[in-house]
This record gives structure tokens, sequence and C-alpha cells, in this order.
């Protein structure tokens, strides 16, 4: 009787040491946790709990009754949205306006990289030079930047019109002709974000092993042969990190200029997922619909982000996880 | 070194079709800021091309006679303040554990934040949720819903991981220092070129952030600059400001036209001012974010 005592009390001593041997990795570095705290406590109040809240697109929210406490519709709002008038011209113009950005936006980048790239060594002020100003247009508001297209594309004092009349042409009012927006939307992009984007390519580049480029002068070859052969391959995998990402977003063209560069007369082709979201929602308080209609962006984005993702990684052996 | 004449045709035509792509990008600049303190008739008449015609300061005279334009300055520079504090102190709190090889559940937390950047409750759960926390209408949601940003974190995590040696921080350790002495004592002290990006990154977002001032803000007297900035060069409301002057019609329209030209100087001299200084640090920011993240 007194040996089982001693053997249990035994035993429980051994579970205690376990147990503190366990959580001696924890506690050594409790100071660590503490410091992380706040910013787990962030991430589940801000992006956790508007997941939870994200029940209220398959609900018929009402304020009083709270997200837990409104009723279930089911899929009705989807179907409202699916069969809506303006379905068809959402997605048009969300795909489109993105589509449209990937193909010109994407690849200018890398072409400004191998370009400033293959500045003398002896012109470093002229590399410098064209880094500062590429890379400027970034830190500017989209507020500003929108206001900038208004005033350069005014029909009446916009420097643009004034070209055109100035060389014969008639002035266009491009602000209010559905068809210019998609035009002005992604060339503003890119003249704003082209030298931003091209720091990635440039630091890919850098790190291209100097010995392949000496290897392919050696075997004769010509600068452009490589820059295709040598350059761009090396930065490759960069490339496709960059256009997974991008693609993941295919659905997610941002709300901010969109909206900017918005008008009654350019509607047609300026309405976009993100902006109707805002409209339905909290201009019209139709929460749940609104809700709706992101979750079902979201959600066609995570997919297109995981098969892209998917497929790059069969391809090419780069991916994101 | 011997160049090819193939080599110094390409040198040419690549000098030349760069030059011609920073003109492109430079001349909008230029020529906002030559307009800007230019004669609004020739403005409007379009005799400007470049350089500044009838050098004049009435625009940036209208505009800092405006009150609600010097409010919404006062209220971005509080915004600015108080969010890119908040954002540096979150990001090192999230940055430092994380870095660190010893710390458990790491691969966890990272894979709870990171799910973040691919996935969202979306715009309407998120409104509500700042609604029901009480935060409508006040700074705090202006400066808390965004209070952490993943990319910076795992930029600011790679830093301390590449270029701070963990043997510093091991042998502070021994030397009897705590995890919190360690990281403020010494590896702060090492980081100060990603703090730097950091607080650029941080600030010009602040400074440049409209949309949540649109959605959660009511009260004129809490708007940020750039809503201001939204109603005069995007909406042409600027009553308050014309009718000061009683002048003729059309010269209340030419100047207008300045106005427009001044307030984009104005709200973006703070960020071009810091811009040369902060250049060489948020370069390196951005490409140990891109290499290694």
């Amino acid at each position: 009787m007194k040996q089982a005592l001693a053997q249990q009390e035994r035993s429980a001593a051994a579970e205690r040491s376990r147990i503190r041997a366990s959580l001696t990795p924890y506690l050594k570095n409790w100071e660590l946790y503490v410091l992380i705290s706040p910013v787990i406590a962030f991430y589940i109040i801000f992006e956790y709990v508007p997941m939870y809240g994200v029940q209220i697109a398959f609900k018929n929210f009402v304020a009083t009754k709270g997200i837990w406490g409104s009723p279930w519709v089911g899929f009705r709002h989807f179907e409202r949205f699916f069969d809506s008038y303006y379905f068809w011209r959402l997605i048009v113009n969300t795909v489109g306006i993105s589509l449209y950005q990937l193909a010109v936006g994407f690849p200018v980048p890398i072409i400004l990289a191998l370009m400033i790239n293959e500045i003398r060594q002896t012109r470093l002020w002229f590399k410098k030079v064209v880094q500062t100003v590429t890379y400027a247009p970034h830190f500017l508001s989209t507020v500003v930047l929108v206001g900038m297209i208004v005033m350069f594309l005014s029909p009446q004092s916009g420097i643009v019109n004034k070209l055109i009349v100035w060389l014969g042409g008639q002035p266009v009012s491009f602000m209010t002709e559905p068809g210019w927006f998609k035009t002005i939307y992604v060339s503003s992009g890119v003249w704003q974000q082209m030298g931003w984007s091209s720091i990635i390519y440039l630091a890919a580049l850098s790190g291209i092993d100097p010995q392949l480029h000496d290897a392919a002068k050696v075997d004769g070859a010509s600068r452009l042969q490589r820059i295709w052969h040598v350059n761009l391959p090396g930065i490759m995998p960069t490339v496709v990190i960059l256009l997974i990402l991008n693609m993941g977003s295919l659905m997610g063209v941002g709300f901010e200029k969109v909206f900017l560069l918005q008008n009654d007369l350019n509607l047609e082709s300026s309405e976009v997922i993100s902006t109707y979201v805002y409209k339905s929602g909290i201009i019209q308080s139709q929460y749940s619909f609104s809700a709706a209609i992101g979750l079902f962006n979201s959600v066609i984005n995570f997919i297109l982000l995981v098969a892209v993702n998917f497929s790059a990684k069969r391809l090419n052996q780069a991916s994101l996880w | 070194m011997d160049r090819s004449r193939g080599d110094r045709i390409f040198d040419a035509i690549n000098t030349l079709l760069l030059v011609l792509i920073t003109f492109v990008v430079l001349y909008p600049l230029l020529f906002v800021l030559s307009a800007s303190i230019s004669d609004p008739s020739a403005v409007v008449k379009g005799d400007l091309w470049l350089l500044p015609k009838g050098v004049n300061f009435s625009g940036y005279a209208k505009v800092f006679g405006n009150n609600e334009i010097l409010t919404g300055y006062a209220n971005t520079i509080m915004y600015t303040l108080v969010g890119t504090a908040i954002n540096l102190v979150m990001t090192v709190c999230a940055a430092y554990p994380l870095s660190r090889k010893d710390f458990r559940g790491r691969h966890v937390i990272t894979a709870m934040i990171v799910f973040t950047m691919f996935f969202s409750g979306g715009l309407i759960p998120t409104y509500l949720l700042v609604k029901k926390l009480g935060m409508l209408n006040s700074i705090w949601a202006l400066v808390v819903p965004n209070a952490v940003a993943v990319y910076n974190i795992v930029i600011m995590r790679t830093f301390f991981q590449t270029s701070i040696p963990y043997e510093i921080q091991e042998a502070a350790s021994i030397d009897g220092c705590g995890n919190f002495r360690i990281l403020l004592r010494v590896v702060l002290p090492l980081s100060m070129p990603i703090v730097a990006v950091m607080i650029l990154f941080y600030a010009v977002g602040h400074w440049n952030a409209f949309f949540n001032a649109l959605i959660y803000l009511s009260d004129r007297s809490k708007y940020p600059l750039q809503l201001f900035l939204r109603e005069i060069l995007i909406q042409g409301q600027m009553q308050a400001m014309i009718d000061m002057a009683d002048d003729s019609l059309a010269k209340k329209l030419m100047e207008v036209e300045v106005i427009k030209y001044a307030v984009v100087v104005i709200a973006n001299l703070p960020v071009l001012l810091l811009y040369p200084f902060l250049q060489k640090y948020f370069v390196k920011g951005v490409m140990i974010g891109a290499l290694k993240g």
C-alpha cells in the first residue's frame, strides 16, 4: 500500500517535471509571447472576426439583432446579385481592367529594370537620376494622381488636349467617354508604378552571377543575347512569383483609383465589384447583399491564387508555398 | 575596356530610351510645379509648356487662406504621427519574436498572419466591426484597423534574421540580458535602416490615405487633407475659396485652375522633402523584402 503510494507520488513528480521541461522553451521566452500578444489580438479582432462576420452574406442582417441573431436566408443575396442587371457589367469591367493592367503593367517594370541594369558602371549618376525620378510618382496619393489626370485631360485647359489641338485634332473628353476609362486607368498606373515595381527585378538582377555573363561573352553572345539568355532566366523565379501574386488579385481591382476616376458618364465601363460593394453596402446600407458580393469576389480571388500557384509549381518549381 | 560597335549602338539606344522614359515621368511633376506658380491666365490659355510664366503666388495665398485646408493639414499630421507610431511598435512586436528560431509557435503564428493577405472578411463585415467597437467618426477608425501590415512584418523579420547575427543576441543573453533588453539595447539600435524604411512606408500610407476617412468619418472638422483634396481636385468644389474674391467670373475660373495646382504641390511637399533623404534606405528595404520574403 505504502509502496504503491510512493510509486504514485514518484510518477506524479516525474509527470510534473516532464510538464515543466516541456514548458521550458515557452517560459524562457515568455517576454516574446508578451510582445507578440497585441499583434495576435489585432489579427484575431480585425481580420478573423470579420471573417466570422462574413456569415451575414447568408443572413438577413438586422442591426438590432446582431450578426448572430439575424435570420438565415441561404443563397438569396447571391442569387439576387447573379440575376441582377449589373452582374455581367461588373464582371467584365473588373476582369477587363485587371487583364489590361496585367498585360501592360506587368511587363513594363521588367523591361525598365533590364534597361536600367544595362547602364554602364561608369555612368552611375545617370542610373541614380533615372531611378530617383521613376520611383517618385509612387509616393503621390491616389487623390492627387487622379486630380492630376483630370487636370491634364481636361477638354478646355488640359495640356493633352492642347497638344491634340496644336497637332490639328479635335479635343477629346477623356474623362466622360467610357471608351477611354480603362486606358486612362492602366496608363496612369504604369506611369506611377513602373519605377517602383522595377526595384524588385533590379534586386534580382544584382544577384545574377557575373561569371555567367563572362562565359556568355567568351561564347560570343551580344548584349541582347546576354539579356535574353542570362538576365531574363536569372530573374524568372521573381517574375513568376510576382505574376502569381498579380493573378491572385485579378478580381480585386483596387477601389480607390477606380472610385475617384468614376463619374456618372463613364460608369458603364468603370463600375467594378469593389465600387459596387461600397455603394450598395456603405451608402445604401444593404449590408448583407453587399457582403455577399464581397465574399463572392474574395472566394474567386482565392481560388485563382491557389490554381495559379499550383500550375506555376508544376511548370517552374517557383511558387508561393 | 574595348567596346564593340554593337555595344556602342546598344548603349546609345538604351540611354536614349531611358532619357525619354525619365522625361515622361518627370514632365507632369514639373508642369504641376510650374503651373502652381504661374499667372492664372497663362495656365488657362495654355501658354505654359514647362517653365513658369509670369510668376505669381496667388494660388498658394488662396489655399493658405482657406481654413478647411489648414484643418485638414493639421488632422493629417496628427493621424500620420499617431498612426505611424502604432504601426512601428506593432511591427517590431510581431517581427522580433517571429525572427527568433527558439520562439515556439512561430510557424503557426506566421501562417495565421500571412493567410490574411489572401483572404479577408471584406469591406462590410469590417465596417460593421468598427461601428460596433464605437470607433466611427474618431481617429481610432483610421489608425487601429490598419495597425500593422503583413508585408512589413515580413520585411522586418527578414532583416532581423539576416542582418543581425544571432550570436550577438546569444552573447547578450549569456551576459544576463532578458529578451526585452536584447530587443531594445542590441537589436533595435542595429536596425535603424529598416526602421527608417518602415517609418517612410507607414507615414506615406497615412499621409495619402483617404478611403478609411471616407467611410468612417462624418464630421468635416475631422477630415484629413486627402478628403478636401478630393473635393477640390476631382469634384471641383471650392466655393469657399473663390467666393472670397469678388472679381469677375472669368478671373475666378482661371484662379480655380491655379488653386488646383498649388494644392497638389502643398499636399505632397512633406513627402517630397523627405524622399531624397530616405531613398537609399527604402531601396534597401524593398530589396530585403523582395529577395528573401
